[in-house]
């Protein structure tokens, strides 16, 4: 396969498979398989230690695996690393730009070792520059940038060459959320360009913004994988919680949706605190199932919505551990409809 | 047209992910540029090249010459001295190169170049071009101070050019030496202490500061064997005048062996550090 072959077709950009590294006793990376399809965001979530980093040194020809496969962009990582080189993109969660040197120097010498020709490398350093708002900064050495100037910078030099395989290692630890927010806009642009990204994180919100699919990894092994609706409805779907005008409604709410039999709908619970009928549900069907009995019983609502588990809860989940990030995330609500009876 | 084939002619030059040898010594000159603006940056990175001739050459003249030659003949020590002091100077830079390899290359722009579409080598080649040029400006402000001490040439500039090269030469095969130490050894303070232990011994075992004549003779037979001696005689007889061929045929031995053992190694360390 070559790499004009893989666009757009909807084929894969990074294929791994039974990927083996070790580090003495460490299982870093203990067997691992996923693809990347082309043009879209893979999410690697996994705790410290999970084998994230590995994966993308791997990926990126700076180890070489023990055992098993790695295609990026149809070239072998063992096999053809100088031509999987030109097609790859890297920043790290340290900043791989010379702190010495400027904005402008940086980019410049990326590009002259890019073989760009001097004039083309000035004028790309520029642009890229300006792409990445760094223009009142170019002149000023990297080790004066802020943290996120620093990020910034890091991705310009990245796209320099522009990649068709951009890995981001997670790209926004020890960034405050402005900053994160930033970085999160350049990679969806970068992504709409029609790269395609690897992404290695331990925040789930990132994964939740940016991932198109993830793969939870977990001491070197991949534990789960998927979109990320369906990863998160192998913990068990949704819940439809109900909110009646009346909170003396509940118990009759909660009786009619029992008794009337509704398919693959095993009951309903009141929650007398927050005021609403909780129906857990697994599709759309059952959901206006319930919302069609309660409307023709006559039940006043004042609010639906429906609950998806957080990816926290995904995680805790299918590696038994809670994330470190876990106390800080907020359970996310999708308010579908507001039902004024 | 899909996207891959809009964004690859920028870098689709090289074939099938050759280097040539344009684009390498492109590559090499990016990678010098980057080290030159380096000490642009941190002048006082200069400072050991700048400072380091002139306090050895007033140190060793003012307390060893006396001594050596004999009081009131400094002048004439200044001439033995210089030749020696080029020897050394150049193995006391290469050992900075080590301790700089170390530091540089724990920064995480080192995992940028080394996923880059270039020779793994020309990151090293580089700093050694520029670190070479270091040496030639310590070894131009110790002649300048030679000559304002009193040194002279017997020979002619010609034989005086070939001794500096031949220095310049020596110098940046022991710089493969200690980027392997760089490479290979935790910390700069590491590299640092191991480099002193071997230099020390090489650097006063020598004929660079006095006459081996006078010393024991298990020592004798020591310095005879040390390449820094080698080098120092044959720079000694380019400039004093005196039979060159012998001591200039070992050092470019001594260089050409050191550069083909550690240079490899040093290269293959490089390409396959995971840290």
């Amino acid at each position: 396969m070559t790499r004009n072959d893989i666009p757009g077709s909807g084929g894969n950009a990074v294929e791994v498979r039974g990927l083996v590294k070790h580090y003495g006793e460490t299982k870093a990376l203990d067997g691992v398989d996923l693809d990347v399809r082309e043009g879209t965001v893979l999410g690697v979530l996994g705790p410290n230690g999970a084998g994230k980093t590995t994966l993308v040194r791997v990926l990126s020809t700076l180890i070489r695996p023990d055992a098993g496969s790695a295609r990026v962009a149809g070239y072998d990582v063992a096999t053809q690393p100088r031509q999987l080189r030109r097609v790859i993109g890297l920043t790290g969660q340290y900043a791989s730009v010379d702190e010495k040197l400027s904005g402008t120097e940086n980019l410049y010498m990326i590009g002259r070792l890019l073989d760009l020709s001097r004039k083309d490398a000035r004028r790309r350093a520029a642009e890229m520059l300006e792409r990445f708002s760094l223009t009142e900064a170019a002149k000023r050495p990297a080790m004066q940038y802020s943290g996120g100037m620093r990020r910034r910078l890091d991705l310009a030099a990245s796209m320099i060459g522009l990649p068709s395989v951009l890995y981001l290692d997670e790209p926004t630890t020890g960034l405050d959320p402005r900053t994160r927010n930033e970085v999160w806009a350049e990679v969806r642009r970068m992504v709409s360009e029609g790269v395609t990204v690897l992404l290695t994180t331990q925040y789930m919100e990132e994964a939740e913004q940016l991932a198109d699919e993830l793969t939870v990894i977990d001491r070197g092994r991949v534990i789960a994988g998927g979109g990320v609706d369906e990863l998160k409805a192998k913990v068990g779907g949704r819940t439809l919680q109900i909110r009646p005008a009346d909170p003396a409604e509940l118990p009759r709410m909660v009786g009619a949706v029992a008794q009337a039999g509704l398919d693959g709908i095993a009951g309903a619970t009141a929650d007398a605190a927050e005021g609403v009928v909780n129906v857990p549900i697994v599709s759309d069907e059952q959901l206006t199932a319930v919302i069609g009995l309660l409307g023709e019983r006559g039940f006043a609502i004042a609010g639906i919505s429906t609950h998806l588990p957080s990816l926290d809860e995904v995680f805790l989940a299918v590696t038994g551990q809670k994330t470190s990030k876990s106390a800080a995330s907020q359970d996310r609500t999708d308010e579908l409809q507001e039902v004024a009876a | 047209m899909s996207a891959a084939t809009i964004r690859t002619p920028v870098k689709a030059s090289a074939g099938e992910g050759r280097i040539g040898p344009r684009a390498n010594l492109r590559h090499i000159g990016a990678l010098a540029r980057r080290n030159l603006l380096q000490i642009k940056q941190d002048p006082e990175s200069m400072f050991d090249a700048v400072m380091m001739p002139i306090i050895f050459i007033l140190l060793f003249t003012y307390v060893f010459g006396g001594n050596i030659a004999g009081k009131g003949h400094e002048r004439e020590y200044v001439t033995y001295l210089v030749p020696g002091l080029m020897a050394m100077m150049g193995m006391n830079i290469a050992m900075a190169v080590g301790t700089g390899v170390n530091d540089d290359f724990k920064k995480g722009v080192m995992d940028r170049f080394r996923t880059m579409p270039i020779a793994r080598s020309s990151v090293l080649i580089a700093k050694i071009v520029v670190e070479v040029g270091r040496m030639l400006i310590a070894t131009t402000i110790l002649l300048v101070m030679g000559f304002i001490l009193g040194l002279t040439i017997s020979t002619s500039v010609l034989h005086l050019l070939a001794a500096v090269a031949l220095a310049m030469v020596f110098g940046a095969s022991l710089m493969w030496i200690f980027i392997l130490l760089g490479l290979t050894l935790k910390t700069a303070q590491a590299v640092q202490g191991v480099a002193m232990i071997v230099l020390m011994p090489l650097q006063f075992g020598s004929s660079i500061f006095a006459p081996t004549t006078k010393m024991p003779g298990w020592l004798e037979a020591f310095t005879d064997y040390n390449p820094l001696s080698n080098l120092a005689d044959a720079s000694r007889n380019l400039i004093n005048g005196g039979p060159v061929a012998h001591s200039v045929w070992i050092t470019l031995a001594w260089a050409a062996a050191i550069t083909l053992v550690t240079a490899p190694v040093a290269i293959s360390k490089f390409r396959n550090k995971t840290n």
